[in-house]
């Protein structure tokens, strides 16, 4: 009939079969397998099919910037003292860690001390004279976001290595764009939050402090021991549960002599005793640092003294230095074997900057995971087969077509899925349930005008032709919308929600091209072979 | 013959618009005093915080053991609900809600250690299995607030420019106070039936609107045709007449499409339960609102426009004698 209905039926078998390898390998080789296999393999399913667990964790950046001025206030007081220049460093407000204030400073060395705040290794500070003589260090601005970057990104990295080591599966740890300076963690596979903990707790903030007064039972008594006050240089800590012993407070120096980052290695390993305990390697800096600092408060010196290890803002061990230690050292403690191999793992794979916390959890097990999957599918066939009987009922042989326009569609919609990788959720498999009820509006659409065409004396291929015509612009239009309702629940949904915009829009898309293209040629190719001014099942 | 449910239907719909007008203000009413003085809006751990733990049991649990057993361990402001599929077989599931005061930034986790420990300390009728856990803090609460109300927003300013372009204006208000209308009966059915407002919810009351407004546009694109086609006839016959026309093509695909969303109601387990009825019920309100709503008010901003003496005009430039 010169429609190029061979052409047509054509691209309809090429598309049937493109999609259908989409939906079983996506864009890989071809293999083996079951059919239940091979789908499962190839689609992704979201973390409330597979169950899995959901985390948004904040990096709290603002303590590593508080960090790393402390360290540079103690370097500043080392060159001073080295340049014979007694003046006071410190940061007054503990609002802002940016800030360091120097004061006191001789004005006959004002001179020196100039100079070596302008060295090199305080560059990313503004350094500013008042008029009393006093000097201030602002870090700049650009410095500091620097720093936060990189103390989210070491983060994410430490989060990842930890998770690595753990074996989860395609796990997920990026930056989280609702928020500043959060992480999101996706975990398949894992729904216990004890071993959730165990991972993420693991990535705890670390570092070694001397210890300068305790353990005091409440925090004013640790003050009256100290004339009533908590000396600048040094901060009140808290016991941790793990330490059994969580109502000790201790004063420690607030610059630490180790940082999580210093530890090159740490293994679980037995003292002479065949006690637990963990040997500890450092760099060769922080071995330079540790040497001096242990010199000078091992049990033979003149001031012996104890240094307290810190997990997440609370004494988690205090160990008396025993001798001065450089780089190769030991740490015990009353470790349990299991707290001693945590602990070195933690050593091991270096600690966070800073210390986070937890923003939003969602966990699903495995089994509630699987109970969706199922009941979705049931619903899915069941909407499915109620609406394809429907169709054959109401417009008989028109309804074959619908039906075979619908199953086309599903085709398509989940080669698409398995094309793009993207990732089946509960929603989603709601959002294919819906696009076969909206998917046949279109057909309905079309089926309704044609009847209408009919009624008032057109033949059926003059009916078709002005029903499809009449049709076309209402399909697109409603398509259009809901389209558009689907981008913008997928810009500014989160993960399942994301699931059911994507599966909306390209059951959608594809609807366009089976309502308007398939459903046509079935149309013509049926005309064809029919007489002329003969009835059409409809 | 075939089988044809709407053939040459010929109802005054117009003439019933305070019928209409009654029913929606009766359920639009119910529900707003439902969200002011009853139910008020329940909103799900999402946006107002706190910890939320589906817990199964092997046996059927006894309500009152597990609200001892919280006691016991001096658990405070527990809600327990028992989860009860909406095919009518009640699992044998409860979710234990707990305030946003247990699940600060600081101490995430209080909440769902102190359910565990209750749980596997004070209750021993059958043993529990924690299936989901929620918990969301204040900061991630208010940024999931912030996305859900930026996508509604966006959502509605996308379908508005839409339909400015495609019609006149009168015709993008009139779409718009339907779906208002749709959401509004919506959430008050959520309030009424204390059901949570969770994100998915959200998600599926921006599709419901979708659908209300997708209605909407089968019906006035058919006004547009006729105005065209016909200029002798009043815009009230007009209208009666579209609406007609496309009455069979509205009933059989909405009724399809509610189909398919009832069958996720009573099948798609009860995850999706709060999802599933808003489309249960955005579905036939939203057709209703296009028949019910958006039409009678098309005419009516046509007759209070003709009143203060200027004459109708409606896209096509036609005019229409009102």
């Amino acid at each position: 009939m010169g429609k190029n209905l061979a052409g047509k039926t054509a691209t309809i078998i090429a598309v049937l079969v493109i999609f259908c390898y989409g939906i079983f390998f996506g864009f890989n080789a071809p293999k083996m397998g079951s059919l239940k296999s091979l789908i499962t393999n190839n689609i992704q399913l979201g973390l409330d099919l597979k169950g899995g667990t959901h985390l948004v964790l904040e990096v709290h950046v603002a303590e590593a910037i508080a960090s790393e001025t402390d360290r540079d206030v103690a370097r500043i007081e080392d060159a001073f003292q080295k340049a014979g220049i007694n003046a006071t460093v410190g940061k007054t407000d503990p609002a802002r860690p940016q800030t360091i204030i120097i004061s006191g400073i001789p004005p006959a060395k004002l001179g020196d001390a100039r100079a070596i705040l302008q060295g090199n290794e305080y560059s990313s500070y503004d350094v500013a004279a008042t008029a009393d003589g006093n000097s201030t260090l602002t870090m700049k601005p650009g410095a500091i976001r620097d720093l936060e970057t990189r103390t989210l990104d070491t983060s994410i990295e430490t989060i990842r290595e930890r998770v690595d080591k753990l074996g989860v599966a395609e796990p997920v740890i990026q930056k989280y764009g609702l928020g500043e300076n959060q992480i999101l963690v996706e975990l398949p596979g894992i729904s216990n939050p004890e071993e959730v903990e165990e991972v993420i707790q693991s990535t705890a903030k670390l570092s070694i402090h001397a210890v300068t007064g305790g353990p005091y039972e409440t925090d004013q008594a640790a003050m009256q021991a100290n004339g009533g006050i908590i000396p600048a240089d040094s901060m009140l800590v808290r016991g941790s549960a793990a330490a059994g012993a969580p109502d000790s407070v201790w004063l420690l120096k607030r610059v630490s002599e180790v940082e999580g980052t210093d530890f090159r290695d740490a293994q679980p390993s037995t003292d002479q005793n065949g006690r637990p305990n963990i040997t500890f390697n450092l760099t060769t800096e922080a071995g330079d640092r540790f040497y001096k600092y242990t010199e000078a408060h091992s049990a033979t010196s003149a001031a012996p003294g104890s240094m307290a290890i810190v997990l997440d803002n609370k004494v988690r061990e205090v160990a008396s230095i025993n001798s001065a230690i450089r780089d190769r050292g030991e740490i015990e403690g009353g470790f349990t074997p299991e707290q001693a191999k945590d602990l070195s793992l933690m050593l091991r794979t270096g600690a966070l900057p800073a210390t986070i916390s937890y923003l939003e959890t969602r966990t699903v097990g495995p089994s509630l995971g699987a109970a969706s999957i199922h009941q979705g599918v049931i619903a899915a066939i069941a909407g499915m087969l109620a609406v394809m009987v429907f169709m054959l009922v109401y417009y008989r042989g028109a309804g074959i077509n619908a039906d075979l326009a619908l199953i086309l569609n599903l085709i398509i919609l989940l080669g698409f899925m398995g094309f793009s990788r993207s990732t089946l959720t509960l929603p989603g498999i709601a959002g294919v349930i819906l696009t076969i009820g909206m998917g046949v509006d279109s057909n309905v659409l079309i089926f309704e005008r044609i009847r209408e065409e009919l009624r008032s004396g057109k033949t059926a291929a003059a009916a078709v032709d002005q029903g499809f015509k009449h049709a076309l612009t209402t399909i697109i239009d409603t398509h259009v919308t809901t389209i558009v309702s689907a981008l913008i629940l997928f810009l500014f949904g989160t993960g399942p929600v994301r699931g059911f915009a994507v599966t909306l829009a390209f059951g959608l898309f594809a609807n366009l091209f089976t309502a308007v293209f398939v459903s046509r040629v079935i149309f013509d190719s049926h005309l064809d072979k029919q007489q002329r001014g003969a009835a059409l099942s409809i | 013959m075939s089988l044809e449910l709407f053939r040459s239907t010929n109802i005054d719909w117009l003439g019933k618009k305070w019928y209409f007008l009654g029913f929606s203000l009766i359920f639009s009413v119910a529900g707003v005093f439902s969200m002011l003085f009853w139910h008020h809006i329940p909103l799900g751990v999402d946006f107002k915080g706190g910890t939320q733990i589906r817990v199964a049991f092997d046996k059927t649990p006894n309500e009152d053991h597990l609200r001892q057993a919280m006691d016991q361990a001096g658990v405070k402001d527990f809600r327990i609900q028992r989860v009860s599929d909406p095919s009518g077989q009640a699992a044998n599931k409860v979710i234990i809600a707990l305030p946003e005061s247990t699940a600060t930034d600081q101490s995430h986790d209080a909440g769902r250690l102190a359910v565990e420990r209750a749980l596997a300390a004070n209750y021993h009728d059958s043993v529990a299995t924690i299936e989901q856990v929620e918990i969301v803090g204040p900061t991630a609460g208010k940024q999931l607030q912030k996305q859900a109300a930026w996508a509604t927003v966006y959502s509605l300013i996308g379908m508005l420019i839409y339909l400015w372009f495609r019609f006149e204006l009168i015709y993008g208000v009139a779409a718009v106070v339907a779906v208002f209308h749709d959401t509004l009966i919506t959430v008050g059915a959520f309030s009424l039936t204390n059901q949570e407002i969770t994100l998915t919810v959200i998600a599926a009351i921006l599709t419901l609107i979708g659908y209300s407004m997708n209605d909407t546009i089968v019906v006035f694109d058919r006004i547009r045709e006729n105005l065209a086609l016909s200029r002798k006839e009043s815009l009230h016959d007009v209208v009666n007449r579209s609406i007609n026309q496309t009455l069979s093509r509205t009933v059989i695909s909405s009724g399809l499409t509610f189909l398919t969303v009832l069958s996720l109601y009573l099948f798609g387990g009860e995850v999706l339960h709060g999802f599933s009825f808003a489309l249960v019920v955005g579905i036939l309100i939203g057709t209703y609102s296009s028949i019910a709503v958006a039409a009678p008010m098309l005419v009516a901003y046509q007759d209070w426009r003709a009143k203060r003496g200027k004459i109708a005009s409606l896209p096509a430039g036609k005019r229409a004698k009102v």
